[in-house]
């Protein structure tokens, strides 16, 4: 105990001593808490005022769109443009005033930017001028002391390859409108876009990035003294679509200068291989600013150039509706395939005549005649049997008048009419409508899209939906391999007599796409004609035989083909529509089959399967 | 002669202490003076934060209350099961020293942490209180004569430098040279004569040009900043600009809560860990600062007047390497905001973001309540 009291004092001692040095420290640290705080703060609150590190956020790149084998059908390009952070001015008004002699500013201009100003967080810049020239873009770094706040820097811009034949599918970006620039402060970065149809809008969430920032120091007279820190962001992902460049030139090329679309699908994925809508439109316009003598052009185009015509485009399927009708009298049994029903060239209902196309009488035919020659007359008995609500049943099973859940906006679900639709617009549904039912006229609109659709389902039994986006950031999308859909829900016997049907339609001399057949080897196309009644679709005109030349452009009949190939192993389905063109035999089955041609020779859907050794669960010849 | 053993045979002088006793005995001002703090760095980290109980300010609070249930345990143990412990705690720093010098991850640049059932910990800050333990325990039972044996001394200088040599190999310069100050002030606690200390450093400031050149680069690059924090104006000397620029523009009263445009405009990065004092002084000015200088200063008085307070060596010298470590936090990390020192990754305890430091810190107050909630404890002494 003694021991430790000895050591009990010393170490009080010592403690007290090493308590006076640490006591004395935290003094030394108060007092030059004091005179940074107190005595300096002046010097310090000035150096605040003037700090001159500030950061601003940047636009990330978006990312770009491709085609299936990785060619750019979507990219970005550089260019100058200025930018103004209005914080780091003293006096902003004058920097504009200043800015604008060096670049011409109109006022619609200046009260832009006069707006962006007074609206925005100070972190994000506001764009006074993009697409700087050369001369501008040195006066303005000649005259920097002139301009605080004022930054010139690379932006980046959209640019479409290929131009106005893929503005279609893959869409166009434009500036956020105000409402989502005030909604979203990303898009209020001057460079953001935002897609507005295509693909661009479809996959907007994932090509837009996310920002990055810049951090830079500037002196006392807004400068910028040097960059201090900087993050480019997060890039927009690169989205792959299903397209093929090759198929989609071609498609776009085979209509010309002709109106209508062309539709080609992986008849076993649903992927959209070409997607072709005439005329097109310059897609890169929207972003820079379409001029007023374009876009007044552009509305008054009896060709309606804005408008995507495989997807919204509604029209009357004619004769490519047939399959669908006979697909649901097989269902029902009110047809089989051996029934034989007669032409006489015309069809009485009541006191009203219906009659077949030319007025020609087919005789006695079975069904498979009936799709090979187009007749209307059995089809206008069909339909009457099986009745207008089994037809639409079967034709939504086919995709016709349902909503196809398109990655593509803008899409028009189109129309198969129904008892209680009838009922639902008051339009009173007589036996008559039934009959026009039955060759695609009447009241039924369907989209290119959704022929395609139909057919793809026809050839290989399977449900595919119609889908664009392949690979996002590399990624293969559900739904883009074989096996990823489901069963029709149609009897595989009934599919292989229609399929065997429209084989015959192409494949034998009086079929009435014989012309259009395939010059390939032991690869054949079968498929069906359209030739549809734009003008009063009513029973009485369809008597007319219409000597169409003479017609105005607007009265014509579109022609119309669906097909697909190869026949003994179903995989790519196309539709196409030329609008006015006359004879689905004449305009839109050539460009089936040079599509087709095309397809088979390049096997884009399967480039490393070849197509021979395919198997295929549905579509053996009988 | 077992210098550094310790037996227990004597029993406790108040056997009838139960739970609630002891717990009652627990210096409550110093639990307050905690909380204080506690409350003072919640205020900082929800302002950092923008103004958001997230990211920082709720986590850093729950941490607080698990490391403060922690103390009152740890308080609860006592002493001299504590002193007993002390050479495997200290065996047990070594190991995971080595540990994370092989295994554990890097931060910045160094090999400093160690994930422990997804917790992070820093060994060298657990090294620390281990140290002071085993210094403790060594110094415990020595007479004056043996302090003033220098063959006495050599273990007690091993046991320094071991920790401090596996802290340096990390690298972390600025917890190796605390953990050899805190060495230190155990020993000159113990009874070691100044003037051997006084040998140490002229013998440190002589081979100081030569251990420079032992230094990592980014080492040298701190201590040049701190010479002249002009030359790297936009590397670490521009924090040292701008906590000086937050600190100097609080003024006496401060911008106001979540006013401070250095803080809110984050001119500084990451000022939720090592620079959150500028937040407090940014926005509560002069009278925010000193108030928490002054809570601060209250702690380790009171952790100094445990030490006087307690009737053993061991808990008397434990108690003043716990003060010790925690004015050396305070000290360095305020002076590294107030560009005093080189900047060198210290937070201030209680008040920065983070759970490696706040956990080791309450653990050594965990060692200091139990100091002083037995001050009175009696060892059983061998030899004297």
């Amino acid at each position: 105990m003694k021991r430790d009291s000895k050591n009990q004092t010393g170490f009080t001692r010592r403690a007290l001593l090493i308590g006076t040095a640490q006591t004395a420290i935290f003094g030394a640290i108060g007092a030059r808490l004091y005179k940074l705080q107190v005595d300096e703060h002046s010097k310090y609150q000035l150096l605040a005022e003037h700090n001159s590190i500030s950061e601003r956020l940047t636009a990330p790149e978006r990312g770009v769109i491709t085609d299936r084998f990785g060619i750019v059908l979507a990219g970005n390009q550089q260019h100058w443009r200025a930018l103004f952070m209005a914080a780091q001015a003293p006096d902003p008004a004058s920097v504009l005033d200043n800015f604008a002699k060096l670049v011409p500013l109109d006022d619609d201009e200046r009260a832009r930017i006069t707006a962006d100003i007074s609206g925005r967080p100070g972190y994000i810049p506001v764009l006074l001028k993009d697409y700087l020239e050369w001369p501008e873009m040195a006066a303005l770094e000649v005259n920097t002391p002139n301009l605080p706040g004022v930054i010139v820097e690379v932006g980046t811009s959209r640019v479409y390859p290929f131009g106005a034949g893929f503005a279609h599918p893959v869409g166009y970006v434009a500036r956020p409108d105000v409402p989502e620039a005030k909604a979203n402060n990303v898009l209020a970065l001057p460079g953001m876009r935002v897609g507005r149809s295509g693909a661009e809008a479809a996959n907007d969430d994932v090509l837009r990035g996310s920002p990055g920032y810049v951090q830079t120091e500037t002196n006392v007279h807004g400068e910028v003294v040097r960059q201090v820190a900087h993050d480019n962001g997060i890039p927009g992902q690169t989205v792959a679509l299903s397209l093929d460049v090759g198929m989609q030139n071609l498609a776009v090329q085979a209509l010309g200068s002709q109106a209508g679309a062309a539709v080609v699908l992986d008849a076993l994925t649903g992927e959209i291989l070409a997607m072709a809508s005439n005329p097109g439109f310059d897609p890169g316009l929207f972003d820079k600013g379409i001029p007023a003598d374009v876009w007044k052009s552009w509305m008054a185009d009896p060709m309606h150039p804005l408008q995507n015509k495989a997807i919204a485009g509604l029209f009357a399927p004619g004769s490519t509706f047939k399959p669908t009708v006979a697909l649901a009298a097989l269902k029902y049994g009110s047809l089989t395939p051996e029934k034989i029903l007669t032409c006489n060239g015309s069809f009485q209902l009541g006191d009203h005549v219906f009659w077949c196309d030319n007025h020609i009488a087919h005789g006695s035919i079975t069904m498979t005649t009936a799709l090979q020659v187009s007749c209307d007359v059995f089809f206008y008995q069909v339909a009457l049997g099986v009745g207008v609500d089994r037809i639409a049943e079967m034709a939504h099973t086919l995709g016709i008048g349902v909503n196809l859940q398109l990655d593509i906006p803008h899409a028009a679900p189109g129309l198969v009419p129904t008892i209680d639709w009838a009922a639902a617009r008051g339009v009173h549904w007589a036996p008559g409508n039934t009959v026009v039912q039955g060759i695609g006229q009447g009241y039924t609109q369907v989209t290119p899209m959704a022929l395609a659709t139909m057919i793809a389902r026809v050839a290989t039994g399977v449900e595919v939906g119609p889908h664009m986006a392949r690979r996002i950031d590399g990624n293969l999308q559900d739904g883009s391999d074989i096996g990823d859909w489901p069963a029709l829900d149609v009897d595989d016997r009934h599919l292989a007599v229609v399929r065997q049907a429209l084989f015959e339609v192409v494949n034998t001399p009086s079929g009435t796409a014989y012309g259009s057949r395939l010059e390939l080897a032991n690869m054949q196309m079968a498929g069906k004609t359209g030739t549809a009644q734009v003008h009063n679709n009513t029973a009485a005109e369809k008597q007319k035989n219409f000597n169409d030349a003479t017609m105005a452009w607007a009265d014509r009949p579109n022609g119309l083909f669906v097909g697909f190939a190869p026949y003994n192993a179903p995989r790519y389905a196309v539709a196409v529509i030329v609008e006015h063109g006359l004879f689905g035999a004449q305009v839109a089955a050539p460009i089936a089959k040079q599509l087709m041609t095309y397809a088979l020779t390049n096997d884009p859907a399967g480039r490393d399967i070849p197509l021979t050794t395919r198997v295929s669960s549905v579509g053996a010849p009988s | 002669m077992s210098g550094s053993t310790i037996s227990l045979h004597r029993p406790f002088k108040d056997r009838s202490f139960g739970l609630v006793r002891k717990f009652l005995r627990i210096n409550w001002l110093f639990v307050v003076c905690l909380c204080a703090l506690a409350g003072v760095g919640y205020l900082a980290l929800y302002s950092a934060a923008g103004g958001s109980t997230t990211p920082y300010a709720n986590s850093q609070l729950i941490r607080f209350c698990v490391a403060l249930v922690m103390m009152f345990v740890i308080a609860m143990v006592d002493i001299r099961s504590i002193a007993k412990a002390a050479w495997p705690s200290y065996a047990l720093g070594i190991l995971l020293l080595v540990v994370v010098m092989k295994f554990g991850h890097t931060g910045l640049g160094a090999k400093r942490w160690m994930s422990v059932g997804g917790v992070e910990i820093q060994p060298s800050e657990l090294m620390k209180l281990f140290l002071i333990l085993a210094l403790a325990a060594y110094f415990h039972k020595a007479s004056h004569e043996r302090i003033g044996n220098l063959f006495f001394l050599l273990p007690a200088l091993a046991v320094i430098a071991l920790p401090v040599g596996l802290i340096l190999k990390e690298p972390n310069l600025g917890t190796a040279v605390i953990t050899a100050a805190i060495g230190a002030t155990v020993m000159l606690g113990a009874g070691v004569r100044w003037w051997k200390f006084a040998i140490v450093i002229v013998v440190i400031g002589v081979a100081a040009p030569v251990l420079y050149h032992h230094l990592h680069d980014y080492q040298k690059a701190r201590i040049i900043t701190f010479l002249n924090p002009g030359s790297d104006p936009l590397g670490a000397g521009y924090n040292i600009i701008q906590s000086k620029i937050a600190l100097g523009s609080g003024g006496f009263s401060g911008q106001g809560f979540l006013h401070g445009t250095q803080n809110q405009l984050n001119f500084l990065p990451e000022k939720q860990t090592d620079f959150v004092f500028t937040i407090i002084a940014e926005e509560f000015g002069f009278i925010g600062s000193i108030a928490t200088l002054a809570l601060l200063f209250m702690i380790v008085v009171i952790a100094l007047y445990t030490a006087v307070r307690s009737e053993n060596q061991f808990g008397r010298l434990v108690a003043l390497g716990i003060a010790t470590n925690f004015f050396l936090y305070c000290f360095v990390n305020l002076s590294m905001v107030m560009g005093l020192i080189p900047v060198g990754g210290v937070p201030l305890p209680l008040i920065s973001y983070g759970g490696s430091a706040l956990t080791a810190v309450m653990l050594g107050f965990g060692v200091l309540m139990s100091v002083h909630v037995h001050r009175e404890a009696e060892f059983a002494v061998d030899e004297y």
